[in-house]
C-alpha cells in the first residue's frame, strides 16, 4: 500500500518550471530513492512534501490525508521527519539537548508551556534521547557542544533527532554528501540497520550511485523537473534514458 | 522546593537569597561620617532600585537571552505597570497587593497585544516594531490619554481619591496623603541601627521588593532549566529546525514575550509601590534601552548577568550623577592649581549629568573585550585566582562554568 502519493505536482518559480506533472508513489516500508542531475527538481519536490513550498498544482497525500497547505510542524506531527542536505541542528545546544527537543516535540505536540518542571526531572525524555544516541553510537558525545561535532557527526545527530521521533516517513536529502568513502559506508550500514529494525519508510535523494544501489528498493529518476522513469534498481542501471540524462549524450 | 535543580543552581539561589536579604549590611561598608560614605549603597531608595530593576532585567533576559528576540520597547510594560498600580491605589486601596497584581495583569495583557503583532517579524524588524509601539505608548500617555495618565504632570494619589476598600474597612487616612502599605506595614517604614559608625537601614519597602525579586529569580531559574526554556533556546539557535521538528515557534516566543512583559509590569508596579506616582517618561525609549544595556552589560542569557547589570548601572548612575565640579575640585585639590583645573575639566564631562558618557564607554569596553558581560569577567577572574592558588597542585575544575 502506498503511504505517500504524489499526483500531477507542478511548481513554478517565475519563468522557471521547477516541477512539471510529477507522479510518484512510495510503498509503506520501502526505501525509495530519487536521483537525477543537478536542477532536476529533487529538492524542490522534497520541499513540497514538508511544507516549505506549496505546489502550484497537483496533490500530495500522506496516509490518506493531504499535505497541501499544512505548516511544517503539522506535517512533522503527522509522522514525517526530514534530514537536510546541510545538517540543521541547534548548534548552541549540547548533543543530548538537541535530541531531547525532538523527543519533547513528539510527546508534547506543537506547543506546551512547561516552565516549572526541569529537564532533570524528565527521565523518560532523557532516557529516550540517550537510547537513540546509543543506537547511533553517539552516547559518549551526549554532553558535547553540537557546534564542535565533525560534519559526519552533525549528520548523525540530525538523523538521531529524526529517529527519536519514530517517524512513519523519513526524508533524507543527500545524507552522504561531502562524506569520505568510509563514512559513507558507515552511513549506508546505519540506514540499512534502521530500516530492518524499525521498518521506517524512507525517501532518499542522493547523487552517490553506490549509496542508491546499496539501499533503494525502488528508484525514481528525475530530469528537468519531471519524472523520467521509475523502476527497481536492476532495471534502472541499464536504462538508456537514465544514462542519457546523466551523461548528457549518447551513453 | 529545589526538586529537579542541580547543586550549582541551588547554591546560586542560596547565595542570591543571602546577599539580597543581607544587602542593607553588605552594601554599607563605609562609616556614615567618612568621606567614603557617598559610595555606600545600603540605603532603601537605592537598594529598592537594585531589586526592582533586577526583576525588570531578569524578565527581559527571558525573552532576549533565551529566544534572541531583542525588544526595544519593554519600558512600555514597566510604565503600564506603574499606571495600573497607581490606579489601584486611587480606586481600591493603598495596600500594595492589589496594586502589584493589577500591574502584572495589565502589563501581561498589553504585552500579549504588542507581542501578537510584533512577533510576526524577526530580527531588526521585530526590534523596530517594539520600539514603535513603545514610543506610541509614551506619546499616548503624554498627551492623548491625559484623563488616564494625567499627562506630563504624572499620575499621583490625593486625599480625595475614592479608595473604596480602605474606606469600607475604615482604614483610609483622612488628614494627609496616604502611603502604600502591606497590610498596615508602610513601605517607607524603616528601622535604623547604628553600629561602629555605620547606619544600617532595614526598610519594609526594600524587603517587600526583595521577596518578590527572589521569587522572580527562582521562577526564572526553573524556567531556564525547563522544557519550555529549552524550546526557547531552540528558537534562538535554529528556528527552522524547530518547525521541521514539529514545534510551532510562535506560541513559544509569544509566551516568552508575555512572561517578560509581566516581569516588567511587576517592576513597574513595585516602582509605584515605593513611590506612588507614575509618569510617561518611564515608558520612553531611553528606559527601554537601559534594560538592554543592563542585560548585555551583565551577560546575556545568564541568570545572574541581568541582575548584576541592573545593580551596576543603578549604582554608578547614583554615584556618578551626584558628583559635580565642586566635588571634583576637592578630589584633585592635592594637585598644583593648573593641573587641578585641567583634571577637573577632563573628568567633569564623565560625571554628573554626563554620567551616560561613562556608561557608554564602559558598555563599549564590555561589548568589545567581554562579550559575555560581567558574568564572564567574574568567571575569568575566578579561573585566574583558582589557577594562581592551585598552581602545580591539581587541575582546575570548571565547576562554576555556566552556573551563573
Amino acid at each position: 500500500m502506498a503511504i505517500l502519493e504524489i499526483r500531477g505536482v507542478g511548481k513554478r518559480f517565475g519563468g522557471l518550471q521547477a516541477l512539471r506533472d510529477v507522479n510518484l508513489s512510495v510503498e509503506e516500508g520501502h526505501v525509495h530513492a530519487i536521483i537525477g542531475p543537478n536542477g532536476a527538481g529533487k529538492s524542490t519536490l522534497l520541499n513540497c512534501l514538508v511544507g516549505k513550498l506549496v505546489p502550484d498544482e497537483g496533490t500530495v497525500v500522506f496516509d490518506g490525508r493531504s499535505l497541501l497547505g499544512r505548516k511544517p510542524w503539522e506535517i512533522n506531527q503527522m509522522g514525517i521527519s526530514r534530514v537536510f542536505q546541510t545538517p540543521e541542528i541547534y548548534s548552541e545546544l549540547t548533543v543530548l539537548e538537541n535530541v531531547m527537543i525532538a523527543c519533547l516535540a513528539r510527546r508534547d505536540g506543537v506547543f506546551r508551556l512547561e516552565a516549572w518542571k526541569t529537564l532533570a526531572e524528565e527521565d523518560d525524555i532523557r532516557g529516550k534521547a540517550m537510547q537513540v544516541l546509543a543506537d547511533l553510537k553517539m552516547e559518549d558525545k551526549a554532553d558535547a557542544h553540537s557546534a564542535a561535532l565533525s560534519r559526519g557527526d552533525k549528520r548523525r545527530l540530525e538523523l538521531a533527532m529524526c529517529l527519536s521521533q519514530e517517524p512513519r516517513l523519513l526524508l533524507l536529502d543527500e545524507p552522504t554528501a561531502g562524506m569520505a568513502r568510509a563514512d559513507t559506508n558507515r552511513t549506508i550500514e546505519l540506514l540499512k540497520e534502521i530500516q530492518e529494525r524499525l521498518g521506517i519508510t524512507m525517501v532518499i535523494i542522493e547523487h552517490d550511485m553506490h549509496v542508491v544501489f546499496s539501499l533503494a528498493e525502488r528508484i525514481t529518476v528525475m530530469a528537468q523537473g519531471t519524472v523520467l522513469v521509475e523502476d527497481v534498481p536492476e532495471r534502472i542501471r541499464g536504462n538508456p534514458k537514465v544514462q542519457e540524462a546523466y551523461l548528457g549524450g549518447h551513453g | 522546593m529545589f526538586k529537579g535543580l542541580d547543586r550549582n543552581d541551588i547554591r546560586l539561589m542560596l547565595v542570591v537569597a543571602l546577599v539580597t536579604l543581607a544587602a542593607p549590611l553588605i552594601l554599607n561598608p563605609f562609616p556614615a561620617d567618612s568621606a567614603w560614605a557617598q559610595f555606600n549603597a545600603g540605603y532603601p531608595d537605592l537598594m529598592q532600585r537594585f531589586v526592582i530593576y533586577g526583576i525588570f532585567a531578569i524578565g527581559f533576559n527571558i525573552l532576549f537571552g533565551l529566544t534572541g528576540y531583542l525588544s526595544f520597547g519593554h519600558a512600555a510594560f514597566l510604565g503600564v505597570g506603574s499606571y495600573a498600580a497607581v490606579w489601584m491605589f486611587k480606586l481600591l486601596s493603598m495596600n500594595v497587593v492589589p496594586a502589584v497584581l493589577a500591574a502584572m495583569a495589565i502589563a501581561g495583557l498589553f504585552s500579549l497585544a504588542i507581542g501578537w503583532i510584533s512577533l510576526r517579524r524577526t530580527g531588526i524588524y521585530f526590534s523596530i516594531l517594539t520600539l514603535a509601539f513603545a514610543q506610541m505608548s509614551y506619546n499616548l500617555a503624554y498627551s492623548v490619554l491625559t484623563p488616564i495618565t494625567n499627562g506630563e504632570t504624572g499620575l499621583q494619589i490625593s486625599i480625595n481619591d475614592p479608595r473604596v476598600l480602605d474606606r469600607a474597612f475604615g482604614t483610609a487616612a483622612s488628614d494627609s496623603v496616604p502611603y502604600p502599605d502591606f497590610f498596615g506595614l508602610q513601605m517607607n517604614d524603616t528601622a535604623s541601627f547604628e553600629f561602629f559608625g555605620r547606619v544600617f537601614q532595614f526598610s519594609v519597602g526594600y524587603y517587600f521588593a526583595a521577596m518578590l525579586f527572589l521569587a522572580a529569580f527562582y521562577l526564572a531559574l526553573r524556567l531556564f532549566r525547563s522544557p519550555f526554556g529549552l524550546m526557547l533556546r531552540g528558537v534562538k539557535t535554529n528556528q527552522s529546525r524547530l518547525e521541521y521538528t514539529g514545534i510551532n515557534p510562535r506560541p513559544y516566543t509569544l509566551a516568552a514575550f508575555v512572561i517578560s512583559g509581566v516581569y516588567a509590569g511587576l517592576a513597574g508596579g513595585l516602582l509605584a509601590a515605593m513611590d506612588p506616582l507614575a509618569g510617561a517618561e518611564r515608558m520612553q525609549w531611553t528606559a527601554s534601552g537601559e534594560v538592554v544595556l543592563m542585560t548585555i552589560l551583565g551577560g546575556v542569557g545568564t541568570l545572574l548577568g541581568p541582575v548584576l547589570g541592573a545593580g551596576f548601572i543603578k549604582y554608578f548612575e547614583n554615584i556618578l550623577s551626584k558628583i559635580n565640579d565642586q566635588i571634583l575640585h576637592q578630589w584633585f585639590a592635592f594637585l598644583p592649581d593648573g593641573m587641578e583645573d585641567f583634571m577637573v575639566t577632563l573628568v567633569s564631562p564623565f560625571v554628573g549629568k554626563g554620567w551616560h558618557l561613562t556608561l557608554g564607554v564602559l558598555f563599549m569596553l564590555v561589548v568589545i573585550f567581554l562579550p559575555g558581560g560581567l558574568v564572564e569577567g567574574f568567571q575569568r577572574i575566578g579561573r585566574l585566582l583558582a589557577r594562581l592558588v592551585g598552581r602545580g597542585r591539581k587541575p582546575v575544575s570548571d565547576d562554576d562554568k555556566g552556573g551563573a
